[in-house]
């Protein structure tokens, strides 16, 4: 058998040169356009998939012939049914139980002892801190219906999580059948997700509860499964032993012993329900995602920084609480009696009861009135007029020369390559990084688009997202560099990487609508700032991870520094880069969707049209193009850089 | 050993690990080559067995050598793929779900090397967990958690949680959560690997004085060969999964039946493991002199007495009765080594 092994089979393709020769044949393609036959520069009309008329006719089959309206409106109704009960108790919708709204001092000390309890006097000053805020600036209203969302939706999301976790962990065939939806699902743009539930559900808080629960189950369902694998066999063992059924097995052992990953899940699902919940003002859901949407749109800067700073304050303090109580530890606590055992609750119960008297003495303890708060919008509005005129000669320079040298010239370039060429180098590469399979692979993700017949929005949608990651890769990495130079600055670094990546990504519109305006540099500027997040991060981690030993010896072999960056570090980085460079293209593709409403011309234009049309089978298409664009590069960088990692017999990620 | 009954017995226990393995036709005579040509591996081998009530077996070997799978099998925690396992005449292989279940809660008690406590709970919450399991009432069962934590000298941290303990004292909750529903038969798979030495030997101690107290058939793994002598009734010596040798620690030190199994006896201080009654020779009539020594003592403890002794055959006495003649030759031999 060994023999057998190491003989060379008669006839084997070098992956190497069937890579050039499917290149070269692309080379040709694009050389000679011009004598190219119509049809092979783009896709005649004739061959056109009408991919939409087939899922508005699944569709219409599911909601009219199944009777599935039926079962998405018992669901609905029944998160309505919640959504009415928060909604009375966060902002005193009259609506059953009719006891709300509670006092914004008692809400906003219920977070600081949160806070308290699960992170101590920081994060307990940071939740009570952004109550305050959002109180005295006069945005509690809009708050609350927005937290009265994810309020509901979250523990939503967390049950179905955890019970297709437990599916997919308990039957294989269940898992084979999720792990493909999933990584379609995670890379398919918001919008896609609103197109179909505006057409089952409608417009309204209601339709915004239920298009987060979808869009946030799928970290969940990850999670669950992640950390159901990892329990270690021996506590299972141990389990068994002790005499458990399957069911005492499953409940009291293995998802407590899963705690860690399951809560991790819980803080992912609330972090992607924000960011859901603000860009469903796009379907009428109300509370700050509607108000900056407003106010952006009529370019109020100073408000909409104010809704900004909140929605970014909430985004910190959901986190850090969320991440904090994931990694908590159980204490054990000492104590006679039933208060001191329970002082927090005690503390807890007193100062809840302090709020509420002091809501009575004044109403200003109980609701702030808009022409009581505090807002600075005014001065900003100078300081940010004062700002921008003061680098207004710097920015109209910038925004020339990059819409005229660079911007313009590359997207003709993108719209003017045949669409046969850039088929064929897809597959080409493919077949270079991970053979035949590889480049079969690419084509299946290419080949619907090009068929959709919305080629030339994807091609504008990839030109924006490669000029965008490429700048971002100009500024993340030697950021990156910046901030790997010791431990305390990388640790820094991360931490606002961190705090950068639980923003709404809604939020990075403002500064740059600020500078640039609404125009194609303001799109291209957003996605870069937002995609050069993950870049700085991956930088430092990959360059943090280096074996010290490896770097030792390298020194002792008398490398300068620049010698060790060059020769040492940086090959043994660029996995880890490359892994975040992936992580980049997926922010940046969401970007792009989502800045669709500042004016572009790409799939995120159409896709908002579909969105305001309600054609379900457009939309889903334009967000399947997108999916499989990130799909696309997904496949290839983490192909190309496990590949690199096996052969430097490394283990990282 | 107060009777002679046998409690666990292995009939010809395989366990392959591998695609199907419980199409293979396995016999003595298989081979770990004719398995691995079917791209199979055996982690035991083969294994036939009996252990005695109120005995302490200890499985010993080197990592890799099947103890630990042995172990699970005889729990259970594995099905065997060939061959039978026998806990009081039922062949555990057949019980249902239920009927499993009802033997661990009733009869099986075991210790993990890693300990396998549950995180989220307190000390006394790990060692209520199986009564728990079993529905006892909550008075009682956190009363008999409290004495469990009392007797492995564990009182005052009934309310910590495992990460606030040290190894040794998590190893603790661990063999009172598995003594804590009274099982007649108590599997420990190397409790005292993942400690440092000196609380191995304090926890070693400690296990010998509960095991006296609670007259129990063990099943111990461990790979320390210096533990292993310490603690066994009888150990079983395995390799690539079969078992070399069971025997007495004295016969597989004396009589080693392989290579394999004298290779590891050769560091061995003999002295500590031999007793002077496995040198003597029957009286056979001869006139006994002078003061006899204790039978049952190592030849290391009698060292010194041997030594300053001048006769050739020294009585050795067992209650109150001469034992038999032992030759101070053979014990100097096996002391200072032969003369060269």
């Amino acid at each position: 058998m060994m023999t057998a092994a190491l003989g060379k089979p008669p006839f084997q393709l070098d992956q190497r040169r069937v890579a050039q020769a499917i290149l070269l044949a692309a080379l040709v393609l694009v050389a000679f356009r011009g004598a190219l036959p119509a049809g092979l520069v783009r896709l005649p009309e004739a061959m056109v998939v009408p991919f939409a008329d087939w899922i508005n006719a699944a569709f219409a089959f599911a909601q009219d012939d199944l009777g599935l309206m039926s079962l998405t409106r018992a669901f609905s109704d029944a998160v309505e049914l919640c959504l009415d009960v928060t909604a009375n108790l966060l902002y005193g919708k009259s609506r059953w139980p009719n006891v709300g709204p509670i006092p914004w001092v008692v809400i906003a000390a219920t977070a600081g002892m949160a806070g308290y309890a699960l992170g101590g006097l920081r994060l307990a000053l940071l939740a009570a801190g952004t109550f305050v805020w959002i109180a005295v600036m006069g945005q509690w209203k809009w708050a609350m219906e927005t937290l009265s969302v994810i309020v509901v939706s979250v523990p939503f999301s967390v049950i179905f999580g955890l019970l297709m976790g437990v599916l997919a962990w308990r039957y294989r065939l269940a898992e084979r059948i999720l792990n493909p939806i999933l990584n379609i699902a995670q890379s398919l743009p918001h919008f896609a997700y609103m197109i179909p539930v505006v057409v089952f559900i409608g417009v309204g808080p209601k339709a915004g509860a239920i298009v987060t629960i979808i869009f946030s189950v799928p970290p969940m369902i990850r999670m669950s499964l992640l950390g159901l694998r990892a329990v270690s066999p021996e506590i299972i063992e141990s389990g068994k032993m002790s005499g458990t059924t399957r069911w005492q097995l499953m409940t009291r052992v293995r998802l407590p012993a899963a705690r860690t990953e399951i809560l991790i899940g819980v803080n992912q699902v609330i972090m992607q329900s924000l960011a859901m919940v603000v860009l469903a003002s796009f379907i009428g859901m109300p509370g700050l995602g509607q108000k900056l949407l407003q106010l952006l749109q009529a370019l109020k800067i100073g408000l909409s920084v104010e809704i900004g700073i909140t929605i970014v304050l909430l985004a910190i303090v959901l986190d850090r609480m969320s991440k904090a109580w994931a990694m908590k530890q159980p204490e054990h606590v000492e104590g006679e009696t039933w208060v001191q055992r329970h002082r927090l609750l005690t503390i807890w119960l007193g100062l809840v009861a302090l709020g509420f008297l002091a809501a009575w003495a004044h109403p200003y303890f109980a609701e702030v009135e808009r022409k009581q708060a505090l807002s600075m919008a005014g001065p900003i509005d100078v300081v940010v007029g004062g700002f921008i005129d003061l680098v207004d000669p710097v920015t109209d320079w910038l925004r020339w020369f990059l819409i005229t040298w660079v911007l313009i010239p590359l997207r003709d370039a993108f719209l003017w390559l045949p669409t046969s060429a850039v088929v064929l180098a897809l597959a080409g590469i493919g077949w270079r990084i991970g053979g035949w399979r590889s480049a079969l692979v690419c084509l299946a993700f290419v080949l619907p688009i090009a068929l959709s017949g919305w080629w030339d929005r994807a091609m504008i949608t990839a030109y924006t997202v490669f000029v965008s990651v490429t700048l971002a890769l100009l500024i993340g990495v030697p950021l990156g560099l910046m901030g790997a130079a010791n431990e305390t600055r990388a640790r820094r670094f991360l931490l606002v990487c961190d705090t950068a990546q639980t923003f709404p990504s809604f939020i990075y519109l403002i500064p740059v609508i600020m500078l640039f305006g609404v125009n194609d540099v303001a799109v291209v500027a957003a996605v870069t700032v937002f995609a050069t997040v993950p870049i700085v991060r991956y930088t430092i981690e990959g360059l943090r991870n280096i074996p010290p030993e490896i770097v030792e010896s390298a020194q002792m072999s008398g490398a300068s520094p620049g010698q060790l960056l060059r020769h040492v570090k940086l090959p043994l980085a660029v996995p880890t880069l490359v892994v975040g460079a992936n992580q980049s293209i997926m922010f940046a593709l969401f970007m792009v969707i989502i800045a669709a409403f500042i004016g572009t011309q790409d799939l995120g234009q159409e896709m908002q049209r579909a969105l305001s049309s309600t054609d379900v089978g457009k939309g889903l298409v334009l967000g399947f193009a997108v999916a499989f664009m990130g799909l696309l590069a997904d496949h290839l960088l983490l192909r190309w850089a496990r590949s690199r990692n096996a052969s430097l017999g490394s283990s990282q990620s | 050993m107060t009777t002679n009954d046998v409690v666990i017995s292995c009939k010809h226990v395989w366990k392959v690990f591998g695609d199907r393995p419980e199409r293979l036709n396995l016999t003595p005579a298989t081979t770990l080559d004719d398995l691995r040509a079917t791209n199979h591996i055996a982690a035991v081998r083969d294994v036939s067995l009996e252990i005695l009530r109120g005995e302490m077996l200890v499985v010993m070997g080197l990592s890799g050598s099947g103890k630990s799978t042995l172990v699970r099998c005889l729990a259970r925690l594995l099905d065997v793929t060939s061959g039978a396992v026998e806990v009081e005449g039922r062949d555990i292989g057949k019980l249902s779900e239920p009927e499993l279940i009802e033997l661990r809660r009733k009869k099986m008690g075991m210790v993990f090397q890693s300990f396998g406590l549950l995180p989220h709970r307190t000390a006394l919450e790990n060692v209520a967990f199986p009564l728990e399991m079993r529905g006892q009432d909550r008075a009682s069962r956190i009363a008999r958690a409290r004495d469990m934590l009392a007797l492995v000298g564990l009182k005052g941290r009934e309310g910590y949680f495992p990460r606030e303990l040290s190894g040794g004292q998590q190893q603790r909750v661990g063999i009172a959560r598995s003594l804590a529903v009274e099982p007649d038969i108590w599997f420990l798979d190397e409790p005292f690997s993942a400690l440092d030495p000196l609380i191995r030997r304090e926890m070693q101690d400690e296990f010998l004085r509960l095991k006296g107290m609670l007259a129990k058939t063990v099943v111990f793994i461990t790979h320390d060969f210096d533990e292993a002598l310490r603690l066994a009734d009888r150990i079983a010596i395995m390799k690539d999964g079969a078992v070399e040798q069971i025997d007495t620690p004295e016969r597989i030190v004396m009589a080693p039946a392989t290579p394999y199994v004298a290779k590891f006896t050769e560091a061995i201080d003999r002295t500590r493991v031999v007793h002077a009654l496995a040198l003597a020779q029957p009286v056979e009539g001869r006139v006994i002199e002078g003061e006899p020594l204790p039978a049952n003592e190592t030849l290391h403890a009698l060292a010194r007495r041997i030594v300053g002794d001048s006769r050739p055959l020294i009585p050795l006495v067992h209650k109150g009765q001469i034992a038999g003649l032992l030759d101070r030759k053979a014990a100097l031999d096996l002391l200072l080594g032969p003369v060269a």
